[in-house]
């Protein structure tokens, strides 16, 4: 049984946590997560939870225990953002690389300087390769559901890898929404007991954790991690099934909207993409087949399922959240690669849009729609990196 | 209405307009409606102009971004006449409630309002301090609002109001709360 209430994206991630109740969680507060973690905090004072709430001076310090913590052998969670996210970023590798299934949302804002706490994509896709694995989530909705999919996805014995749940800081975190929640003991039931793997605590069999390894094996170990992200996209669609038959609500790698006879296709993460949607439907009135793929895996990214739902697109546009000044924005550059092994593959521009929490309108989403509907008359585009909604 | 209802709140930071916001989304969730309650994000200040929405449908709400057409425009503070266009983007068959003890019908030429538009007023911060004993006008302008765009019921509102504000407030607070609301229902005049 669910139960439906209007709630913002963090009090639902919170409540996700809570009905987790993970033995360990170390955070530091930072906007727009505060709300986040100061709700769960409540959970913790109330003694809803039996966490052990960690309060640490700084990010770095909340992954370090954190990796303490599962390292132990216990069940953690914690969730940061924007430069909070940014100065993890040394032990975020040391969480992936010490194998540990630590989930973290991440509400996403923006990299100073200039100071900016607004919706933005950066912090997360500066932890691209952070050897974690990403699930974007559109509204408080998916970032629940993610939150509560990514402990099964993590601690699955295949796997035991980070998982970060990204949503839109301010526009989800802050924004009240209707959703559903599931009940406290379907949450339960559905995570399971944790199992540890080769805790430090089983005082039995002593180990060590995180030695130094030189260049005689190194490289073996690194690509260990790649091999186990081979494994990834199998046990999220495991998981996303079990979640459906639970909540009827269905989860795949990615979201494909209206793509199956679309000739044109926006590709858009998080938050922007429902807003997209509604315009799609608007040109597939008037009689443009339009589509949309939004990503929910990126980390691994599944770059033949990706390439098979493109593929026969006239023109798509990627539109980006985040910045590689210099270069293309990071999911352009992602779903160039998924296309580049096809033989005939569509017209492909980038946007760049939003940064620091610059509102994505419907009429952005018209105006690039609008422009590939003339590119597939054409053939031709003009550039291929642009800004939008850019003040002049 | 429409299917969907886009409303936009005009307050200043401190008057309990973001709180309205989100009471009414939580209200409109009867009867499987989707919702939507969201502030725009500046430097909070008390007394600084602020901005706040809704959303409210029979179908799934999949846009996220800000109200840019609304049908609803809450004033509840009116002193941000003079300083905004608190009518930017309204339809034309738009409905305005605005917390002031002027007669409507002044206000209506003061925001020069189109004919198909209805404007409504409400002394809200004078109710509020009469029920309440504080000049927070955000409850008598929820009770006016779900009066004139029929959202939900009086009766359900008022239910709402207990069981959001039940948790956090005092007996006294509520019962105050819960008659400024009333009195806002009641005591909106048309222009």
């Amino acid at each position: 049984m669910s139960k439906v209430v209007a709630a913002t994206g963090n009090e639902a991630v919170a409540n996700a946590l809570r009905q987790v109740n993970p033995d360990v969680c170390a955070a530091y507060p930072i906007t727009p997560q505060t709300d986040m973690m100061q709700r769960f905090s409540s959970y913790v004072s109330d003694g809803q939870v039996k966490t052990e709430l960690i309060l640490v001076e700084s990010e770095h310090s909340a992954m370090s225990a954190c990796i303490g913590a599962s390292a132990a052998g216990g069940r953690v969670a914690t969730a940061t953002c924007g430069p909070g996210l940014a100065l993890m970023w040394e032990m975020l590798f040391v969480a992936s690389g010490t194998r540990l299934p630590i989930v973290m949302p991440v509400v996403n804002r923006a990299l100073s300087a200039p100071l900016n706490i607004h919706g933005d994509h950066s912090d997360a896709m500066g932890a691209r390769d952070s050897g974690w694995i990403h699930l974007w989530s559109e509204n408080a909705q998916e970032a629940y559901d993610n939150t509560i999919q990514a402990f099964r996805i993590a601690e699955h014995m295949d796997i035991r890898l980070p998982v970060m749940v990204c949503l839109d800081g301010f526009i989800i975190s802050h924004s009240i929404e209707r959703m559903e929640y599931l009940e406290d003991d379907e949450v339960k039931k559905f995570v399971g007991e944790y199992k540890p793997l080769n805790p430090l605590l089983d005082l039995e069999h002593p180990k060590s954790m995180g030695p130094l390894i030189l260049p005689d094996l190194y490289h073996e170990f690194k690509r260990a991690q790649h091999e186990v992200m081979t494994k990834v996209k199998d046990v999220v669609l495991n998981v996303a099934e079990e979640f459906e038959i639970l909540s009827g609500r269905r989860y795949g790698l990615f979201e494909a909207y209206r793509l199956d006879d679309a000739e044109i296709a926006l590709v858009i993460l998080n938050s922007a993409a429902g807003t997209s949607k509604d315009v799609v439907d608007e040109f597939r009135k008037g009689g443009i087949k339009a589509g949309l793929l939004k990503p929910r895996l990126f980390r691994p990214f599944p770059y033949e399922e990706v390439a098979q739902a493109l593929k026969h697109l006239k023109a798509i546009c990627v539109l980006d959240r985040a910045d590689s000044f210099g270069g293309y924005g990071p999911l352009f550059m992602e779903i160039s690669s998924a296309l580049y092994p096809l033989k005939e593959r569509p017209i492909m521009i980038n946007k760049i849009y939003g940064l620091g929490g610059r509102d994505f309108l419907p009429q952005h989403a018209e105006q690039v729609l609008s422009e590939l509907a003339e590119i597939t008359k054409t053939g031709k585009f003009k550039i291929i990196k642009e800004y939008i909604g850019v003040r002049e | 209405m429409a299917d969907t209802v886009e409303i936009r709140w005009h307050g200043r930071g401190g008057q309990g307009t973001v709180t309205a916001a989100k009471v009414l989304a939580d209200a409109c969730l009867s009867g499987g409606r989707y919702v939507q309650a969201f502030p725009e994000y500046g430097p909070e200040r008390a007394g600084a102009p602020l901005r706040a929405y809704n959303r409210v449908s029979s179908k799934e709400l999949r846009t996220h971004c800000p109200v840019l057409r609304p049908q609803a425009v809450c004033v509840v503070d009116a002193t941000l006449i003079d300083s905004i266009d608190v009518g930017e983007g309204a339809t034309e068959d738009a409905i305005f409630v605005v917390n002031t003890s002027k007669d409507p019908k002044e206000i209506r030429g003061k925001l020069n309002a189109k004919s198909g538009q209805k404007v409504f007023t409400v002394d809200a911060t004078k109710i509020a301090i009469d029920s309440i004993g504080k000049a927070l006008p955000n409850a008598s302008m929820l009770g006016a609002l779900c009066k004139v765009t029929h959202l939900v019921s009086l009766e359900h509102l008022l239910e709402d109001i207990k069981k959001s504000f039940g948790k956090k407030f005092s007996q006294k607070i509520i019962d105050g709360n819960l008659e400024a609301t009333r009195r806002g229902y009641e005591e909106v005049r048309e222009g």
